[in-house]
């Protein structure tokens, strides 16, 4: 029926770069040691140096300095070990509240719940119509208790970058802590902690073709946190656990292949996508931002009609896409950021988010335009919206 | 083959889907479910009069897969059958014609079956079938408390014993659930409840508690 897949679905994970791989082969099959200390055996020495040299790739391109990145298992883990971290620390000398934005990822989100329901209190920021927060309502919400804010670089779903500086800013006015979860824009959009004062930021591998279950989070020096994972001394006494040396190495390997041209080309994928779609389709809505927009991110409603049906005839004819529509999540619920920014269940269930990475094409937009514009088209044929 | 949980019947319902469309001129008529709960239903029959067979049945969905296949077999199974036979078309036949449906998705495919009965209800109401205006009943509501699945389990509130209380007082009904209010569905469970009970003619509020 079709030749090939083409696969949309970049933001949740990316195909694997081959030299990525390449460059993490010789730490899985040669050098494969633990990181031993200076004192300890060669290959364990040769895999210190590994990991030093890709923390330190890391630590260049965030502007950050030495000690200040601690790799992990992935966003999930090292937003939980800001969030948690901070809060373990600080309960007791400084407050128990922390704000984070209604949109933020399940890592951030459900840690601030995990906390409400240890007693900490929580101020769920709400979004405008494009989903950035309002930053007099954030410096309105933030208190003398306030430990911790955190507010993602830019959204999962619908690609709405935040101001993150000015936030961090205000943060640092108000004497709370600044965490950014910046796994949909590391290495696509500047980040560099000498210009926004973040105090922890959570970066991944797994979106930018390099190995998945790899993250780090950024900590400025000084920034009170507390182990909330016991095991070994290792990442500096901050994350226990055996480190994932090719995972490292893959990481940094990954975000040095992220070229501006290539950011570009995907850039103009995305206004292609949105483009046609809201040209050529009627009873359209974007979702999120025109302007700020995570170049790989393109969201849209297609009213009348049904997520789930979307998706699944797009992968009869070999598209893979991803929707905020309740039947197509693992929770059967509607995407809370499309409520979170003001939609309906309506615009929830009808939205397809379209994520480009370095293997689509343009080809590739055009082909899934034109196949939705098609499926879109049948589906509201049999639809009891939209006519009465 | 199907890489999916539905059946290769409810894929080729789904892709291919019969008896789609609105019916012009339709003898009995329903719209069930709502955009905000994510699947709505139309359902349109045609009746002879003299021997109340069902002669054409025809359905709209905004729905997902399984509620359009169960739309398409639904209106299959209803037509040549009378009323009365066709009112007693369940879930659970609908879902063996197509090969079974997953549990998690039985509300998004419930909703068919009962758009084809409000539809037969429709067509009696207004041509003089249905005696008197029955006041609603404790009974009556548990009843319709069986079209109310917990996605996580696929049984419905009553054969899942989650209802611990219904009242009804004065067309006030309140209603206990046994989960506990921060469950994942309980805002699904709880629009399911009020769609289902809310609109009856003598029932003024529905009130719904979460306990465990």
């Amino acid at each position: 029926m079709f030749d090939k897949w083409t696969y949309l679905d970049n933001a949740a994970t990316t195909r694997l770069d081959e030299r990525v791989l390449e460059a993490m082969k010789p730490y899985l099959f040669e050098t494969y040691a633990v990181a031993t200390s200076q004192f300890g055996y060669s290959m364990g020495i040769d895999a210190r140096e590994a990991l030093d040299t890709a923390r330190g790739y890391l630590q260049g391109r965030l502007g950050a300095a030495e000690e200040e990145i601690v790799f992990t298992s992935g966003s999930t883990e090292s937003s939980n070990m800001a969030l948690k971290g901070v809060a373990l620390a600080l309960q007791k000398k400084k407050g128990k509240h922390i704000v984070v934005s209604k949109i933020e990822d399940f890592p951030v989100l459900n840690s601030a719940k995990a906390l409400e329901m240890q007693g900490f209190s929580v101020s769920y920021l709400d979004v405008d119509k494009e989903g950035s927060i309002d930053l007099d309502k954030l410096r309105s919400v933030i208190r003398e208790d306030t430990i911790l804010v955190s507010v993602q670089h830019a959204n999962q779903e619908i690609g709405t970058v935040q101001d993150i500086k000015a936030i961090a800013e205000i943060c640092h006015e108000r004497k709370a802590l600044f965490h950014t979860d910046a796994t949909h824009t590391f290495g696509r959009l500047p980040l560099d902690v000498t210009m926004v004062p973040a105090d922890l930021i959570t970066v991944a591998g797994h979106t930018m073709h390099g190995p998945r279950n790899v993250g780090a989070l950024y900590i400025r020096k000084g920034t009170p946190l507390s182990k909330w994972m016991d095991g070994g001394y290792q990442e500096f006494n901050l994350r226990a656990g055996l480190e994932d040396i090719p995972g490292a190495v893959g990481f940094a390997k990954a975000l040095e292949l992220i070229t501006p041209e290539e950011t570009e080309r995907l850039a103009e994928m995305r206004d292609r996508c949105i483009a046609r779609c809201l040209n050529e389709v009627p009873h359209v809505t974007l979702n999120g931002s025109r302007t700020r927009r995570t170049p790989q991110n393109a969201n849209i409603t297609f009213h009348y009609v049904e997520g789930e049906s979307i998706t699944l005839h797009l992968d009869m004819r070999g598209f893979a896409v991803s929707t905020g529509s309740a039947c197509f999540s693992r929770s059967l619920e509607a995407s809370h950021v499309m409520l979170g920014i003001g939609g309906d269940h309506e615009r929830a269930h009808g939205s397809i988010r379209f994520t480009f990475g370095r293997y689509n094409s343009m080809e590739e937009v055009d082909g899934v335009v034109d196949a939705i514009a098609e499926v879109v088209g049948d589906l509201r044929k049999i639809s009891p919206l939209g006519k009465r | 083959m199907s890489k999916f949980p539905y059946s290769e019947t409810v894929l080729e319902h789904f892709r291919h889907p019969h008896n789609v469309g609105k019916m012009e001129d339709p003898d009995g008529e329903s719209v069930v479910g709502s955009p905000a709960c994510g699947d709505m239903v139309a359902v349109y029959i045609k009746v002879n009069a003299e021997t109340k067979v069902i002669e054409n049945a025809m359905f709209e969905s905004y729905g997902c897969a399984s509620n359009i296949a169960t739309g398409s077999i639904i209106t299959d199974l209803a037509k040549g059958k009378t009323l009365d036979e066709a009112k007693k078309i369940d879930w659970k036949q609908a879902s063996a014609a197509l090969g079974g449906l997953p549990p998690i998705k039985a509300h998004c495919s419930v909703l068919a079956v009962d758009g084809l009965r409000m539809a037969i209800q429709n067509y009696e109401e207004k041509h003089g079938l249905v005696k008197e205006k029955v006041p609603t009943t404790v009974e009556e509501i548990n009843k319709r408390l069986k079209y109310v699945f917990n996605p996580l389990t696929g049984l419905d509130l009553v054969r899942g014993k989650l209802v611990r209380d219904i009242s009804l007082e004065d067309g006030h009904v309140k209603i206990v659930v046994d989960l506990p209010p921060d469950h994942i569905f309980a805002n699904n469970i709880r629009e399911e409840i009020d769609e289902k009970i809310s609109h009856l003619w003598d029932i003024k509020s529905v009130e719904i508690q979460f306990i465990s």
